[in-house]
Order: C-alpha cells, then structure tokens, then sequence
C-alpha cells in the first residue's frame, strides 16, 4: 500500500487534546506519524490539507443499516457509502433487523460484512432479549465473546423492569452496558408528536414529555439496585438529561447520547405534517432543545450519533399519524453537529470529541483517536465550505432526511479507512 | 368571493374575513334552497368526487347534495379498508383521481393530515370532510352559520363545547373559527378527554358542567368517541352521562335563550338527553343539517372560482 501524507491541515485529536497544523502520515494502514515538519517521503501521495481540518474517523454508536431484512431501506454497501461520505469510519448496528441479532453467528456476520465493504467497521450490537421481543434475556455471554459491543432492543424499549432489572443484572457479568430506547412504552402507545398544543393542533396522538424521563428515572433506580451499567439513547428532553446529570454526579455507571435532530430542529418542524420530520422520539418543544444543547456542552450527553433509520418512499409518504419514524442520518451527523460550533454553544474540539473518542471509550470500540501506530481511519473536512441539504441527493439510499432544505456549513473532503481514502 | 387558497383543508388557514364572506355566501344558499330554487350553472361541467375513507352518510350526502345543487357530475367513491391493505396507497388513489380529471375532491380519512397529503398530489380542489382528529371545517362553518342565524353575531358569545374534545375534529375546527370571530369558548369534559395545551388556543377549561354551561349562550354537545379510545378513557356510558351527558337539570345553568348543537350522529342517553335533542324551542340540531348543505355549496362554489382564476 502506497504511503498516504495530508499537509497543513489543522489535526484535532479530541482524547490528547491535539489541535495544531501539521502534516499526517498514513503508511500500512496506521498512522505513522503526526505534527509539524515531517518530511515528504518518497513516492507518498500527497494530500493538500489547508483551510481543512483533520480529526479521527467518526464513530457513530446507533444506526439501523436496514440489513438484513430491510435491503429496499438501505443496504450495508449503501450505508457504507452514505457513511464514508459523513467522515464516519466506525458505526455501531442496532440489532432490530429481520433477523434480530439475537444469535452469535449474526453478530460475526455483521461484523464481517463491514470489513467486506473495505469502509467501515461495524461493531454489531447484540439484541437485550430475545427476538427483541422483550420477554427474555439474550445469550449476552456467547453475543460478548462474538463481538457485540452491548445489548439493546434498538427502537423498542425495555418496558418490562423486571426483565430490565435481570439484564442489567446479567449483563454485568460480562462487562456490558445495556442500551435502552427510554420511553416508557404504554405512555407512548401510538403517539406521533410530543404531547401538548401542537399535537393538539394538528390532531395527532401525542406522546408526554415524561415518559422518556419516566423511563431513565427507573433505569437509573435498577443501577443503583443491580450494579449495572446503562446507555440511554437518542435523548431528548432536558428532564430526562437532569436525572441523568444528577446519576453521573452520583457516580453510577449511566451515559447517554442524542442525535442531531434533537439539537438543531423543535417540533415546528413537523410543520404540516411533514413526515420526514417524524422521528422517535418525537421531536420537542425549543426548552427541550436548548436543554439539549446545554448537556452537549456541559459533558452530560456522551455522543452525539446519527440514529440512522432509513426509510423508503412507501414508509413515509403517508398521513402522518401512519407514517413510519426514523431520519437518514449518516451523511449529515458532521455538518449538523458542527452547526453547534458556528452558533458558539460548543467548541470545535468538544463538538468532535462527541463523535469520536468518547463514544469510542464509552463502547470500548479501539477507534476515535489520532495517534502513532493506530488505524488510520480518518476525516479530513473543510468547516468553512458551505452545502445544502438535500432529500434525494443523499449518498446511499435513505433519503428521508428531517434537514432537507437545511443550509450548513463543513464539507466533508476525505475520509480513510485503514489507510486507504474511502471517500474524497 | 375569492379565496387566498386552492384548497379547504382546515379553518387554521381561514382569515376571519374569509369566514365572514364564506358566511355571508352560504346564507344566500340557505335562502336559495329554502325557495326551492337551484343554481345549475355555478358547477355546470366540473366533476366533484366525494372520496370517503371512513363511512358518513350525513357528511357525504351533505356534499353529494351540495355538488348536485349546483349542477356538478357527482362521484361517490367509498374506498374500503379492503383496497388499502391490498397495497393501494394514498397515493396511488392520488393518480387515478388526477387520470379522472376531477375538479373538485372532498376526502374523509381517518389520519390526520391525509387531505394535506393528498393535496399535493393532486390537481384538483381538495376540501376536508374531516381527517383523524385534525379538523372538519364545513361541520365549524355550518355551525357558526347556524348560530349566527339565531344570535345576529359570533362576537362576544360565550360558547360551551362539551365531552369528548380530545378525539372531535368538529371542536378544533370550532374553536380556531370561533375565537377567531371574536366568542368566547369555553371546553368541558373529564380531564382524560381534554387534551393537552388547548387552553393556547384561547379556550377556558372547565371540569364541572355547570360552571362550564353558566350563562353560556350556545352548548354544543360532541360524540363520545369511544372508537377512537384505547384504554377506556372514561369508566362507563352511564358515569359519563351522569356528569357530562346535556340533560335539562345541566341545562337549566345555561341562559334561558341558549341554543343547543350537536353535529351527530347523536349517542342518545350519552351525551345528550332525548328530552334535550328533540326540544324544539333549544335544539337547532335539524337546522345544523340544512345549514350544512347551503355551507358546503357555498364552499365548492368558492374553491370552483379560485380555482378557474388560477387555471
């Protein structure tokens, strides 16, 4: 493999707190090398850098890649695309497919399907029960030894706490976290929009506000009481994010993330029932949103993932109430998340540490940082460069995106793999 | 007249001049039918299709005659659930109607927002009969048409809608016309069928029936949706009626000249009393149903020109 160098781009690695203008060298598949001055070894093919910022492939921690199962969704090969094009170089896979990955032979499948794309690495979840279908707990042992990075039920929650409770309990055993959808499933029955004068407005079964706060206030009781760890997901609501604040501060082995559209968009974006904006959990009120960006600065949220759910024409182009949830995410978590940035709530190297290392350490996923002898899976974007979003010009196949329309800032220009540029 | 829009999809996008003019229209029509006289040449070669999702003979037949009176080719088409789970989407049924090159589309659906959807799929007007619980516009027309009959105004009114809101269309559709045109509304039902933030919309929020219908000059009773409810939202007919069902005794807080509606079908002994519905001298329930048919000329003879002026 030829010997890549990117010069005079501005290298952040958010875990070391690297941030200087220099030059990286890709050789091997690692990185060799980093930082000002290093020489122009012979034969390398040079990278212009300038005007661009160099940061670690991101990791994204909650996708649905729509295989298998899904394949009119998106595929893994189609995922991979639209992800490469997003600067992430790793993607957590949520187990909800048809099959569920409820079975260690599928977690290995999973796994090697993102090496055969030469793109990404996908560190498969492993399914919390059985089927996903809440009733009993998963062979979590044999799921670990395969290479399940933790176990939820993807867009369903846990609503049993008894069930909840064995497998936190059991899950600890192994070491695992268990990731939860926190939505207190019978408070959520059939809602489309988050309750109050919206929903009201337009007619729409509404779904409270608490029953995300309901949910990780029992989750965070089961800690305490089992000793596990627990993983919220796609939070939302700043009531949620203040049970979950005030459980870090007492120590409890408690994290959480949340997606873009928690964090740039409100519930007007619903609009007149426009479906692509449809997504679970619903989305909120702007209080909720600024709460949300105020934990993403304040270090409450872990991550920010894309919670990629690709969905096809025939999902979404129905009343809304009828409509399928779910939001393309992949090839916008970058420009979204930096929107933060350009409006001054977050620093750029927090806004990248959000999609890089912590949510690599948070999953034990050997990704998300820049450093001598390792893989060379980085993104290479330009913060300034400014593009629009739009619905059916999304790489990869889901294009049903909430942002359609949405102007941004940071283009991605390259992105490698194990040292091989995957894009750009 | 004209309106601002292509299509009649809720009274949200109606100004209340809009409201008054469609009004002042529709009463003409009254009049017009009580002469027994027809206006054939307002629709004379324009198709209407009254596309119903969910069954309702009384809206239906109300557009049907409406569209007739006028002179317009009227279409029933009943779209059964059966067709939509043998795979036909909304939008397939978009395409034929646009094939059919129909004018003017009046749609009931059980989603929210289905109007909305198909109007961006098709050519022709599109008037919401009443979607999920979204709205029903002509059903908030006709009763303020009616009202305004009997009062000479809207304004200043004091104006009690009562049971089921959280599930009628027929309430969001009155209240965003009503305060719109200056009434003072007032819901009353068990907090279980009130639903969340409507005081935003400028409505007073009553549990208690006889603080909700004190000195009221219109009581409105609404259907107990109970299709519409999962997991009993209220514990009994009986129960509900006790405490929410428009009896004389309930009545008897509203002022002695206070009007009573109902856009029905009425659940008799459940929201409204016999004694109460069949009283001439309160219930304006039958003049609702007239009032619907001069309503919903008035609105097709609308959209019909906005729609010419746009061609």
């Amino acid at each position: 493999m030829r010997d890549t160098l990117i010069i005079g781009a501005r290298i952040i690695d958010p875990a070391s707190g690297h941030d200087a203008v220099g030059d990286c060298l890709l050789r091997g598949g690692t990185i060799a090398d980093f930082g000002a001055g290093l020489g122009r070894p012979e034969g390398a093919a040079i990278v212009e850098g300038a005007d661009c910022v160099l940061c670690p492939g991101l990791v994204d921690v909650r996708a649905s890649l729509g295989e298998p199962g899904f394949e009119y969704r998106e595929t893994i090969g189609s995922a991979a695309l639209a992800a490469s094009a997003g600067g992430i170089t790793t993607i957590a896979v949520l187990p909800d497919n048809a099959p569920p990955t409820d079975d260690p032979a599928l977690v290995r499948a999973l796994a090697g399907a993102g090496e055969a794309t030469g793109r990404i690495t996908i560190a498969p979840y492993g399914a919390a029960t059985r089927g996903c279908r809440g009733e009993s707990i998963a062979e979590y042992g044999l799921l670990r030894a395969a290479g399940a990075i933790a176990f939820s039920d993807g867009a369903r929650a846990i609503g049993s706490a008894g069930l909840m409770r064995r497998a936190l309990s059991y899950a600890r055993g192994f070491g695992a976290m268990i990731v939860q959808h926190p939505e207190e499933p019978s408070l959520a029955a059939g809602g489309a929009a988050t309750s109050g004068a919206r929903a009201t407005l337009m007619g729409l079964p509404g779904i409270p506000v608490c029953a995300e706060a309901m949910m990780v206030a029992r989750d965070i009781m089961l800690v305490e009481l089992t000793g596990g760890a627990v993983h919220f997901a796609h939070v939302s609501t700043g009531a949620a994010l203040a049970l979950i604040r005030a459980a870090k501060s007492r120590g409890l082995a408690v994290s959480c993330d949340t997606a873009p559209p928690y964090f740039d968009l409100n519930e007007t974006a619903i609009g007149d029932f426009r479906s692509y904006a449809k997504l679970s959990p619903p989305l909120r009120t702007e209080d909720d949103r600024l709460a949300v960006v105020a934990a993403l600065a304040d270090g409450t949220i872990d991550a920010v993932a894309s919670d990629h759910q690709p969905r096809d024409a025939d999902d979404k182009r129905l009343p809304f109430a009828e409509a399928a949830p779910g939001g393309a995410g992949l090839a916008t978590l970058l420009a979204i998340t930096l929107a933060q940035v350009q409006s001054g709530a977050l620093g750029l190297n927090t806004a990248l540490s959000l999609l890089t290392d912590r949510p690599a350490r948070r999953f034990g996923l050997g990704a998300g940082r820049i450093a001598k002898g390792r893989p060379a899976d980085l993104c290479l974007f330009a913060p300034d460069r400014s593009w629009r979003i739009e619905a059916g010009r999304l790489p990869g196949k889901a294009q049903n995106t909430p942002f359609d329309g949405r102007a941004v800032e940071g283009v991605v220009v390259g992105t490698w793999k194990a040292g091989v540029r995957v894009f750009g | 007249m004209r309106l601002p829009m292509r299509h009649l999809l809720g009274i949200e996008t109606l100004h209340p001049r809009d409201i008054s003019a469609l009004l002042d229209l529709a009463e003409s029509y009254a009049l017009l039918n009580r002469s027994g006289k027809t206006r054939r040449d307002v629709l004379r070669g324009r198709t209407l299709i009254n596309l119903f999702f969910e069954d309702s003979t009384r809206t239906r037949t109300s557009f049907e005659l409406a569209g007739k009176r006028l002179g317009a080719d009227v279409i029933n088409m009943s779209v059964s659930t059966s067709s939509v789970s043998k795979g036909e989407t909304l939008l397939d049924t978009a395409a034929t109607l646009n094939a059919m090159n129909c004018d003017l589309l009046v749609v009931r659906h059980k989603a929210s927002g289905a109007p909305a959807l198909l109007a961006q799929k098709v050519d022709a007007a599109v008037i919401n009969a009443g979607d999920g619980m979204h709205e029903h516009p002509t059903q908030a027309l006709l009763d303020a048409l009616t009202i305004r009959r009997h009062k000479g105004t809207l304004e200043g009114l004091t104006i009690a809608i009562c049971g089921d809101i959280a599930h009628s269309r027929v309430a969001r559709s009155n209240i965003l016309l009503l305060t719109a045109m200056g009434s003072r509304v007032r819901v009353v039902g068990p907090p279980t069928l009130i639903p969340s933030g409507i005081e935003q919309f400028g409505v007073s929020v009553f549990h208690d029936m006889r603080e909700g219908l004190r000195d009221a000059d219109i009581v409105m009773a609404l259907r107990l949706q109970t299709e519409r409810m999962s997991g009993g939202m209220i514990p009994s007919a009986r129960e509900f009626f006790s405490f929410y069902g428009l009896d004389a005794a309930k009545l008897a807080f509203a002022k002695p000249d206070a009007l009573v509606m109902h856009p029905g079908p009425m659940n008799r002994g459940v929201e409204i009393d016999s004694q109460v519905a069949d009283d001439v001298t309160r219930s304006v329930i039958r003049e609702q149903v007239e009032m619907g048919v001069a309503v919903r000329m008035a609105v097709l003879d609308v959209l019909a020109r906005t729609a010419l002026r746009n061609a």
